[in-house]
């Protein structure tokens, strides 16, 4: 039970016994503490995935290597992949929208708080079943896009694929459940006064992130079950050398595949767009645009998928086409990086670790995407896609993009979660640490893909460059080890004697910094009345409101 | 015993020169090293303009600097921030169009130069009348070639990073690749889709020749091996052990197609798809144990003594 104390800093009842804390998060439905439950998910996760990844750079340091052995090297870096964006990336953001948009909207639950629990519980079991597949013979060994014929049992004999169908159709269920839900809590739960052209930024993404994953969804969906089909009742969907198609495999995991892209980065541009607000302390610049372009982005994602597959030979016509679309996303991008750029100019911006984060992301996240600029210039893929330059390209956009919005987040939320402060000079070590050891991992790797490292080879001769090249990467993923141990002692040191964060320790613009820090159960006592995009600094500021 | 055998292994890689897709050796590497640049010229200005202007702000509105006032700026700058992205992804979109028509044209129903078939994890060339080769690919520099690619089992890509564009290579599909290259020498690349274990030792090499030096080469590569009256031990042994059910040597009984063409193996210099060098002992250690040499690959440990491994050796050395 979370309880109210006199100065507004919660404390656990400290009589209740360690079983009955837990027997409760089992049994709730409250939304924050599934949230945090989908934060806490993400976190175990994100230490098996970030293990994965050091145990692949240990592999790859040196030319030759023998540490792994393939068979051992195609089961990591599939898991690597899968992991990350299924099992943590997703939880991660999931957990944030379910934790602050009832919050941001002035609503008191989910709209189905049950419905809420099974989600989450479900994607936490597909999680887990797909990691049972170590014990039940062997990982998924063919990449997290799985390509026929290679997923087909002919190719991969062990069962660790059809563990992939079914961890990834469990977690499917959670996400559809999930969106759902927050499309239905969005529109329908406001409290009086938000209109839609009012919602804060983070809500309105986190609404079109959610009509992504309803649409998008449903190929991934099928292409498993196809694929099971396949495997475990001899199916010809993909088994090519019974005539099914190859190609088919490609086409429905993409047309899922690419608006995945932007299902994990749109929620993130919602926290940026926060972050930004409030430390520079003004208002966002373009808001109308910002929202513009995110459904333009969700429109386009379902006609790009070819740009992951221009290599196999579809013709120039249909090339030239997928070309074109792809690029037209670099549009809406780039508005958007403007956009946070004037919100802080004239501002007054205040370098917390989590407008360190945000201000980041501008740099790391402008990179990854003119690198993928590059992927839609069609001569330029055909040279570049299936290198290492891939990798770094996919790296600075997940990475920069998505982990580093997430890690703003925590900076950001974590005194409304916890009541407490998370150490700002422990967060700079973090920060810094995190961001020298990123660039170093994965800006090399571009060099790499220039010459010639195609990605997912569990090992390479000694060609001049290679080994120094791969060794400083290496290097930097264990500096990114090192700053992660960093962060999660951070988090358990202020969990136990962080500073009390009070209600609004940021002089914050939206509703869920009104309430207590944690909330109580029902969330709000009560709730201003919104008249602006800036309700809580409407409340503060009485003389000074905002005009709509 | 497996740390051993690799270690052992450690120093047979064949050389292979500093490779970067910027040295165009091909005509299509070359225009696609064009849009490249102008690719890396524009793509770093909006680079240093949003780290410029990023640091001027960090840099002039920062809490202690910065006044109470707050500057709005003003509806005027949404129109550059549409105006520039757009110009640039359609001066882009033109070069990518051009471009494509130029390196990738209709192969219409022109003869292919050459037929490459990816298998698990080598590569099968098969040239007109029939002559085969394998994971050593020769080719004529100086013309327009037509590259057919097939496969006989997953999804491969063909990648020699300095001719420029990929292509990979899908069952039940015939793709085809141009390729012009500029001067004779050896290329070196590799399988660029993920296609399994031996991924990562799917090499490519490729020789070009000039015209007349490929004539001779695709002459010689042709002619069976020599009839030999009193055979080998090596022969025999090759003959009764079944290598012939996958291996073919024209000329013989052994007509396999499973695994790559032997006829003229001792004149390569590699083996198994760039991995190593091609000598004896390199060979005996393969024959000896190729599940530790290659894991996963297709061919089987046949249990030879040392003996027979060691004449099995000779006589593939002997396939000149």
């Amino acid at each position: 039970m979370i309880e109210q104390s006199e100065n507004n800093a919660t404390v656990q009842d400290p009589y209740q016994p360690w079983s009955g804390r837990i027997l409760q998060c089992l049994s709730s439905v409250d939304h924050k503490e599934i949230g945090i439950m989908y934060l806490i998910m993400a976190l175990l996760f994100f230490a098996v995935g970030g293990t994965e990844a050091l145990l692949m750079r240990t592999q790859l340091a040196i030319a030759d290597n023998h540490f792994l052995g393939p068979e051992a090297y195609n089961q990591i870096f599939t898991m690597h992949g899968v992991t990350m964006i299924f099992f943590v990336a997703m939880p991660a953001l999931f957990g944030l929208m379910v934790y602050i948009i009832p919050l941001m909207i002035g609503a008191n639950d989910m709209a189905f708080p049950r419905l809420n629990a099974f989600s989450f519980w479900i994607t936490f079991f597909g999680g887990q079943l797909l990691y049972f597949s170590f014990a039940a013979g062997g990982a998924p060994n063919a990449g997290w896009f799985n390509y026929a014929p290679l997923n087909e049992t002919f190719y991969s004999h062990s069962n660790g694929i059809n563990y992939y169908c079914m961890g990834l159709l469990l977690a499917g269920i959670g996400s559809v459940t999930t969106a759902v839900n927050i499309v239905v809590t969005i529109l329908t739960m406001r409290v009086e006064g938000m209109t839609l052209r009012r919602l804060p930024l983070f809500v309105w993404m986190s609404l079109v992130n959610s009509f992504l994953v309803l649409a998008a969804l449903p190929s991934l969906n099928a292409a498993l079950s196809m694929l099971l089909l396949d495997r475990l009742l001899d199916a010809h969907f993909f088994r090519t050398a019974a005539g099914g198609s190859a190609l088919l495999w490609q086409h429905l995991f993409w047309v899922f595949g690419h608006p995945e892209v932007y299902i994990v980065i749109l929620p993130a541009f919602g926290i940026y767009s926060e972050v930004f607000q409030v430390f520079s302390q003004k208002k966002i610049f373009g808001y109308a645009f910002i929202a513009a372009s995110t459904v333009a982005i969700a429109l386009l994602a379902f006609g790009v998928w070819v740009h992951h597959m221009f290599a196999v030979g579809l013709g120039n016509t249909i090339t030239g086409f997928f070309a074109a679309s792809s690029m037209l996303i670099g549009i809406p991008t780039g508005v958007k990086i403007f956009s946070w750029l004037a919100t802080m100019y004239g501002g007054r911006i205040k370098l917390t670790v989590s407008m360190l984060f945000a201000v980041a992301f501008l740099i790391e996240f402008t990179i990854g995407g003119l690198s993928g600029i590059a992927f839609s210039i069609v001569p330029i893929d055909l040279q570049l896609t299936d290198t290492y330059f891939v990798v770094a390209h996919m790296h600075y956009v997940f990475v920069g993009g998505t982990v580093f919005g997430i890690f703003a987040a925590l900076f950001y939320w974590f005194p409304k979660m916890s009541g407490r402060m998370l150490d700002e000079t422990l967060g700079k070590w973090f920060f810094w640490l995190f961001v020298i050891g990123f660039n170093l991992t994965f800006f090399l790797q571009h060099f790499l893909g220039l010459m010639g490292m195609a990605r997912r080879v569990y090992t390479y001769p000694e060609i001049p460059y290679y080994t120094i090249l791969n060794m400083l990467s290496s290097a930097g993923a264990y500096i990114m080890g090192i700053a992660t141990l960093l962060l999660l002692y951070n988090v358990y040191r202020s969990l136990k004697k962080g500073k009390i964060a009070g209600n609004d320790p940021w002089n914050a613009f939206t509703l869920e910094w009104y309430t207590a820090s944690p909330p109580n159960e029902k969330n709000f006592d009560d709730v201003p009345l919104v008249s602006s995009r800036r309700a809580l600094w409407d409340f503060k500021n009485p003389d000074n409101r905002d005009e709509d | 015993m497996n740390w051993l055998l690799f270690a052992k292994l450690k120093n047979i890689s064949p050389n292979i020169p500093y490779q970067n897709i910027l040295h165009s050796s091909s005509r299509q590497a070359e225009e696609i090293n064009h849009i490249e640049l102008y690719f890396c010229i524009a793509a770093g200005t909006m680079l240093l303009l949003v780290v410029g202007i990023t640091i001027y702000i960090l840099l002039r509105f920062r809490e202690s600097k910065a006044g109470d006032k707050r500057i709005i700026p003003g509806k005027i700058w949404e129109l550059p921030m549409l105006i520039i992205p757009t110009v640039l992804v359609a001066v882009f979109f033109y070069f990518s169009i051009t471009t494509m028509a130029h390196i990738n044209p209709d192969a219409d129903s022109r003869t292919p130069d050459v037929v490459i078939t990816a298998h698990q994890w080598w590569w099968q060339a098969t040239y007109p009348g029939s002559i085969e080769a394998a994971n050593e690919i020769h080719l004529p520099a100086g013309k327009p070639l037509l590259l057919k690619l097939v496969t006989a089992d997953v999804v491969h890509d063909w990648w020699v990073p300095q001719f420029g564009n990929k292509m990979d290579i899908i069952p039940l599909q015939d793709n085809y690749l141009w390729l012009t290259i500029k001067e004779p020498g050896e290329y070196y690349g590799t399988c660029s889709e993920f296609c399994g274990l031996q991924h990562a030792n799917m090499r490519i090499k490729v020789i070009a020749e000039t015209q007349a030096g490929f004539d001779t080469w695709l002459h010689k590569n042709g002619q069976a091996a020599p009839p030999n009256k009193n055979k080998t031990i090596g022969e025999e042994l090759f003959m009764a052990k079944t290598c012939g059910d996958c291996h073919r040597i024209n000329g013989t009984a052994a007509k396999g197609t499973t695994g790559p063409d032997l006829t003229h193996i001792g004149s390569r210099a590699t083996l198994l798809a760039g991995m190593s060098i091609n000598d004896k002992d390199n060979l005996k250690r393969w024959l000896k144990s190729p599940q530790h040499v290659k894991p996963g690959a297709y061919m089987p440990d046949f249990l030879l003594s040392d003996s027979s491994i060691n004449d099995l050796a000779d006589y593939l050395q002997s396939l000149k």
